[in-house]
Formats: structure tokens, C-alpha cells, sequence
């Protein structure tokens, strides 16, 4: 915030000047360059499908931005709400406008609507963000503005009142872009049920505190008039058609029925019915300036504060969010590398201990496995001991049956030796006899 | 009910009466025609028409424009705080007793409001769908009755009429699930509301979009292709198919137009006549409803929706008896 010192300019005093100056030429020259830049406008349309966005667009800018070749995403109801931009480069009369329409399909038409806004509100942040992100950068020599600068909202022509989709989209979407709500297909409301509905949905605008764009008056007076009239019956009332039918020998787009001819534009108050210039005038010449300016001003402004808030809330980027704005480019910089070297000191700690654990681990897989292993040895250890003793017993007990086999074996030796002997001995003595 | 019987005399009691000259075979079997005829002046008739679509797409103006008079909820937007939209889905059944030509008729407009109208939609149709099948429980409870009424009060829903926005470009998802399921339980006629958003190619097409996603989702709108019953009635119902769904406006203000009184709605374009066929198909659908086919609608209801109903529900209280035994006047039906 820039402090205005205390001894600023008492008053101003006023001067007349007593010749020709010459700068009364200035705003030619700003006029000169902003064309040589050419301007930059984004339009979003919000609706339901079938309200008759692209023919209001093409309608609106008398182009084909949605063509046969180049269908609309009105032709097939999608699945999701997506979010869909076409730039087209108009040059009239040596100015140039870069437009971007964005689209909408898909919103509204599933059986469950609930966040459809969600991608909406998604998009026109990121433009957004990416508007601050390029105002804060460093090198500041080329900022596209595509900000969403409008956004058309259509009504359908119910003839009651607001449906709960269309207030939740705008009571969400008033404050971050320029909400212009109108009401579609409006040739199917007679004047008085026309009437009838635009009370009503301004009754329910204002119940919910919903801050609609309003046209501001302008200097032009032949202009002002109309665009007075038109301002006081808001919402406008469209009717658009991209096919020209004759009407008593004119030709006019319009769209033909079998009763009547009904023929495109505004509809302003008792059946009263102004074409398309006055709208794309009031869009484009007049108020474009104005509508960027309050997408400036108001909405980005809004957005901003909120980021910026957020961020310092947290306590943890301080630093850095601060030093973009206040330090020089220089301290940026060097504050930039000593950031990027605690981070890579950081890094490399992590790393570090990271690594360390990883060894413990798998020191202490490897003791485990020792462990396993010993106890393994000594159990089979064990098992051999367990089978030597077995064996050993087993010898034994074959040694004795062997050692008492022998002996009696031995004793029957001995028998048979002494039977052989004494039967030699009475063998002798029988002979004798 | 059946084209008026021409009575040839006053009093057809068949005996032999010289109708063509020297006829001696004319029996007067012919006279029960209008015997029925008498019978069914005195008995009166019964209908009930459901409406179902989103708030503000004409269903009170076109029930008042059928019946040529206020059926329909009260819609007064001077007097009471503006309509709110329900919260959820409500069913309003308003009665009215009505008289033509000696023929009375209790007509009953059940309305729907809520349904389609919140942000989020999933289920809307079950409110519905109960209350068509509480309407067939009731009639089954009567039926099933041991002293039962001589004649049954009728409240079990003959028509479901149901309004599609004018986007021109398809049905969404919302109508496509509401109608396949709600067309295998009651007669429904889809109708495009406030057609005069849309020219007449636009109409065109969109109606054929319609008839194509109507085909591949598998949904059966009256007249239902498999109750014709002979040659004849395919082929007026063919006839009625191809116009399917009917692009109608509604309106209950009237006009002078060429010297004639008639409903309209008047534009800074031009006047919009509800029953010049040129403009819009509101009388084909009044035809479709009341002039021909409102005792088919009710015949199909009464002897095909009705009776799916009530057999599952006998084959679901018989799984429930077998465990119970009672004296439940149901048991004597279950054979």
C-alpha cells in the first residue's frame, strides 16, 4: 500500500489558459495506441441447453462462430460440465479485437446439477491466477488479459421466477465476474407474462442480494436514451436467429412461424423491440471499457486480496510471497538461490537419514539370519549327538550278545572237547576189556 | 366408449319393427348399443390425468385449455406470495365434476409440482410412482374385499401426461429416466410444451430427435405398439405414432380473429391460435384424449398396467401367507 506522506499538495489551484496547448489531443494518442495494440475481450455464456447461446453469439457478432462445419456443443448433452474457448480475431475498421468466447455445455442438463458451477468457478480462477502470476513475474513485457470479462447468463423462459439452479450459479459467480442475466427465447412470452417474469426475477435478484452488472450511463445522449431504457428493464429479453426471412419486402434475421415473423433483439417495455446493435454496442463500443475495467478493479482485485491473504495466513511462505512484491529484483534472486540451497540441504539430510535407516536394517536382517543359522548348527548338532549315542548303544548291546554268543559257544566247545575226551578214555577202556 | 349409436327409433325393442321396408329379420340386437349408451349417461365417467414436468412450462394453462375451463391447481400471481418451487415433489389432485350433453364425467388433474425443478433431481420420480401404485393397492384392496362396492371408485391414474422443454436439440437425461421407468407402470403421452418457441423445422426435427432416443432407450408411449389389436387400430395408431410427441400451446385467454372468438396467445408477431392445426397440435392431442381414445386408455390401464400390478403384489403376499397362515380374504384368490 502506497503511504501518501502527510505533506502532500495543499489544493490544487485551477488555471486558465490563454492559448491553444495542445493536449487536449491526448486521449487521440492514447486512442492511436490502443488500437495499434488492439483490444482484448472474453465473453462467457452460462445456460441451459438449447436456450440459444450460439445463436446469440453468432448472432451478437455476426459470424458463424458455430457453424454446420464447426457445431456448437449444443448439438449432444454431455455427461460433465465442460468449459470450451474459441478465440476469433475481428477487424473492423483498422481496430482489432481479439474475442474469446467461452462455453459452457453440459451445464444444468444432468439429473443431479449439484457443483456444476464448480468447473466455472474453476475456470475463471485460473484465469485469474494466471493474470497474477504474470503481473508478479519479473519480466513483466507481454500480459495477455484473458480474463473473463462478462459473463451472459440465460434464463429460460419459464414466465415464474428463477430456478434454485440459476440463483445458486449467480449468487456464487456475482462476485467474481460481471454477471449480465438475460432471459432467452423470449418470443414465447407475450408482452404482459414478459413484463411479469422480469418483475419477478428482479424481486428475486435483490431477495438474494445478487450484484448483477449495471450498465453505467455514458456520455453519448442519443445512446443514453435507449440504453437508459433498455438498463431499467433488466433482465434484457433475446430473441436470436441466424436465418433471414423477408418481412413486408425487408430482409431480416428472424425466425419464421406460421402466425408471424418474429424478428431478433431486445425486447424493451409494451411490445417495443430494438435489434442486436444496441446490445453489441453496448457490449463492445460503449461498455467494454467499463466491464474491464470492473473485472479490474472489482473482481480480480477481489480474487487477489483473497490469494494473498490465504497465503500469509499460513505463516509458512511469508518470505516469499513479501519479497516478490517489496524486494528488488537483485535480493529476489539471491533470496531465490538461497532458498533453492536449503532445499537441496534438506534434500541431502533426508537423504542421508533415509540411508542410514537403511543400513540399520539391514544389519539387523543380517544378525537375525546369523542367529537363525547358529541355532540351526546347534540343533542338528544336538540331533547327530542324539543319533552317535544311539549307535554307540546299540554296539554295546551287540558286543555282549557277540561277547555271550562266544562264550557259549566256547562252553559248548569245552563241552564237546571233554565229551570227545572221555569218549576216548572209554574208548581205551572199552578196548582193554 | 363408443361412437353415438345412431338410434333408428326411438324405442329399438326389436320386435320386429319395419325399419327398411319389408325387413322381417331385423332382430334389434343392434338396440344394446344403446341400451350401454343410456346406461353409461346415467353411471358417468371417470378420468384421471396426471401432469408432469418442469414449473413454468404451460401444464395448468393446457389442462384449462382441454377442458375449456380452470381444472387445474390455483396459479393466482397477484394474490398469495409468487409460487414458490416445493422443495420436494408434491402431488396436488384436484376433482372437478363436468357435463356435455348430458354425459357427466369426474375429472381428476393430478399435478406434480417440484418434480425436475431443484438443482439436484436423482429420485424425483419415486414420489410419483408411489402414488400411481398406491392408487392400484386401493383398487386392490377394494377388489379384494369380501362385501365389495358394486361399483369401484376409480382413482388409479388412466393417462400420464408429460411435458418436454423446447430446446430444440434432445431429451435429457432427466426425461429419459423418468419416462422409461414410469412407461411400464401407466399410460404415457409425451407432449412438447410451449411449442410456439419453435418453427416448424425446428419442430420437425426435434420431434424426430425425440422419436429416435425414445426407440433406443426402449420406451413404450401410448398407444402402445403391442396393444393394437386388429388392422384397424394399427393403423390409427400408426397414424398417431408418427406425430408423436404432440407440440402443443396452451392458453385460456381469448382472442378475436377474423371475427371469430378464439384461444390464443397474442404476440407482437401475431396471434397464436390453440386449435388451428396449422399453428400448433393441440387438437390432435384433445382428439387422442378425450374425442377417441379415452376409453382405450382406461382399458389398458385397467386390464394390462393394473393387472401387472396385481399380480406381483399377490405373488409377493403369497410368499408372505405361506409363512403366515391367516384368514386374509387374499388367500381365496391364491389358487
Amino acid at each position: 500500500m502506497i503511504e501518501r506522506p502527510e505533506t502532500a499538495v495543499p489544493s490544487i489551484a485551477q488555471r486558465n489558459l490563454e492559448g491553444y496547448v495542445g493536449f487536449a489531443n491526448l486521449p487521440n494518442q492514447v486512442y492511436r495506441k490502443s488500437v495499434k495494440r488492439g483490444f482484448e475481450f472474453t465473453l462467457m455464456v452460462v445456460g441451459e441447453s438449447g436456450l440459444g447461446k450460439s445463436t446469440l453469439i453468432n448472432s451478437l457478432f455476426l459470424t458463424d462462430l458455430y457453424s454446420k462445419d464447426y457445431p456448437g456443443p449444443s448439438q449432444r448433452i454431455k455427461k460433465t460440465v465442460q468449459v470450451e474457448q474459441s478465440k476469433v480475431l475481428i477487424k473492423e475498421g483498422g481496430v482489432q479485437l481479439t474475442l474469446t468466447i467461452v462455453d459452457t455445455p453440459g451445464f444444468g442438463d444432468a439429473v443431479d446439477n449439484s457443483n456444476c458451477w464448480q468447473p466455472v468457478i474453476n475456470y475463471i480462477d485460473s484465469k485469474c491466477e494466471d493474470f497474477l502470476n504474470a503481473e508478479s513475474r519479473v519480466n513483466r513485457r507481454s500480459m495477455p488479459d484473458n480474463r473473463v470479462h462478462c459473463c451472459l447468463y440465460f434464463i429460460a423462459p419459464s414466465g415464474h421466477g428463477l430456478k434454485p439452479l440459476d440463483i445458486e450459479f449467480m449468487k456464487r459467480l456475482h462476485d467474481k465476474v460481471n454477471v449480465i442475466p438475460l432471459i432467452a427465447k423470449a418470443d414465447t412470452l407475450t408482452p404482459e407474462e414478459c413484463q411479469l417474469f422480469k418483475k419477478q426475477i428482479m424481486k428475486e435478484i435483490q431477495e438474494h442480494k445478487i450484484k448483477i452488472y449495471e450498465f453505467p450511463d455514458t456520455e453519448d445522449d442519443e445512446d443514453n436514451k435507449l440504453i437508459r431504457k433498455i438498463k431499467e428493464k433488466m433482465p434484457l429479453a433475446v430473441v436470436g436467429s441466424n436465418v433471414v426471412v423477408e418481412v413486408n419486402g425487408k430482409k431480416v434475421r428472424g425466425r419464421q412461424y406460421p402466425w408471424g415473423v418474429a424478428e431478433e433483439g431486445i425486447f424493451v417495455e409494451n411490445g417495443e423491440h430494438c435489434d442486436f446493435t444496441v446490445l453489441r454496442n453496448m457490449l463492445i463500443r460503449t461498455h467494454m471499457q467499463d466491464l474491464k475495467d470492473v473485472t479490474n478493479n472489482v473482481h480480480y482485485e477481489n480474487y487477489r486480496s483473497k490469494k494473498l491473504a490465504a497465503v500469509t495466513c499460513n505463516g509458512v511462505d511469508t518470505s516469499k510471497t513479501k519479497g516478490q512484491l517489496t524486494k528488488s529484483p537483485l535480493a529476489q534472486m539471491e533470496e531465490e538461490r538461497r532458498e533453492h540451497v536449503m532445499k537441496m540441504k534438506k534434500m541431502e539430510a533426508e537423504m542421508e537419514q533415509v540411508f542410514e535407516m537403511k543400513v540399520k536394517e539391514k544389519k539387523q536382517k543380517l544378525k537375525d539370519s546369523e542367529a537363525e543359522l547358529e541355532r540351526r548348527h546347534e540343533q542338528m548338532k544336538r540331533n547327530l549327538e542324539a543319533q552317535y549315542k544311539e549307535l554307540e548303544e546299540k554296539r554295546r548291546v551287540f558286543e555282549e550278545e557277540k561277547a555271550n554268543w562266544e562264550a557259549q559257544q566256547r562252553i559248548l566247545e569245552q563241552q564237546k572237547l571233554d565229551a570227545s575226551k572221555t569218549m576216548e578214555k572209554n574208548k581205551k577202556k572199552g578196548k582193554i576189556f | 366408449m363408443s361412437e353415438s349409436a345412431k338410434p333408428h327409433h326411438p324405442s329399438p325393442q326389436g320386435k320386429g319393427e319395419k325399419t327398411h321396408g319389408g325387413d322381417f329379420s331385423y332382430v334389434g340386437i343392434d338396440a344394446i348399443l344403446e341400451q350401454m349408451r343410456r346406461k353409461a349417461m346415467k353411471q358417468g365417467f371417470e378420468l384421471n390425468l396426471m401432469v408432469v414436468g418442469q414449473s413454468g412450462l404451460g401444464k395448468s394453462t393446457l389442462m384449462n385449455t382441454l377442458f375449456k375451463s380452470k381444472v387445474s391447481r390455483n396459479k393466482s400471481v397477484q394474490s398469495d406470495p409468487e409460487e414458490r418451487i416445493p422443495k420436494t415433489v408434491e402431488i396436488k389432485s384436484i376433482s372437478h365434476d363436468v357435463e356435455e350433453k348430458g354425459v357427466r364425467m369426474k375429472l381428476t388433474v393430478i399435478d406434480t409440482p417440484g418434480f425436475g425443478d431443484q438443482i439436484n433431481n436423482e429420485n424425483c420420480w419415486q414420489p410419483i410412482m408411489k402414488f400411481i401404485n398406491d392408487q392400484y393397492e386401493v383398487y386392490l384392496q377394494e377388489e379384494i374385499n369380501i362385501n365389495r362396492k358394486k361399483r369401484i371408485p376409480d382413482s388409479r391414474v388412466h393417462c400420464c401426461i408429460y411435458f418436454i422443454p423446447p430446446t430444440g436439440h434432445c431429451l435429457r437425461p432427466l426425461d429419459v429416466e423418468f419416462m422409461s421407468r414410469l412407461s411400464k407402470v401407466v399410460n404415457i403421452v409425451p407432449v412438447i410444451a410451449k411449442a410456439d418457441t419453435l418453427t416448424l423445422e425446428e419442430r420437425g426435427s426435434f420431434k424426430q430427435t425425440i422419436r429416435e432416443e425414445l426407440r433406443a432407450n426402449g420406451i413404450d408411449v401410448y398407444p402402445q405398439k403391442e396393444f393394437d389389436e386388429d388392422a384397424e387400430d394399427r393403423m390409427i395408431n400408426d397414424k398417431i405414432r408418427e406425430m408423436i410427441p404432440f407440440a402443443v400451446v396452451g392458453s385460456d385467454q381469448e382472442y378475436q380473429v377474423n371475427g371469430k372468438r378464439i384461444l390464443g396467445r397474442k404476440t407482437k408477431w401475431g396471434t397464436i391460435e390453440v386449435e388451428n392445426v396449422a399453428h400448433c397440435e393441440f387438437a390432435y392431442l384433445r382428439d387422442l384424449l378425450i374425442r377417441t381414445h379415452m376409453q382405450n386408455i382406461k382399458d389398458i390401464t385397467g386390464s394390462i398396467h393394473y393387472e401387472t400390478y396385481r399380480v406381483r403384489r399377490l405373488n409377493e403376499s403369497n410368499a408372505h401367507l405361506i409363512s403366515q397362515p391367516s384368514d386374509h380374504p387374499a388367500g381365496s384368490l391364491l389358487q
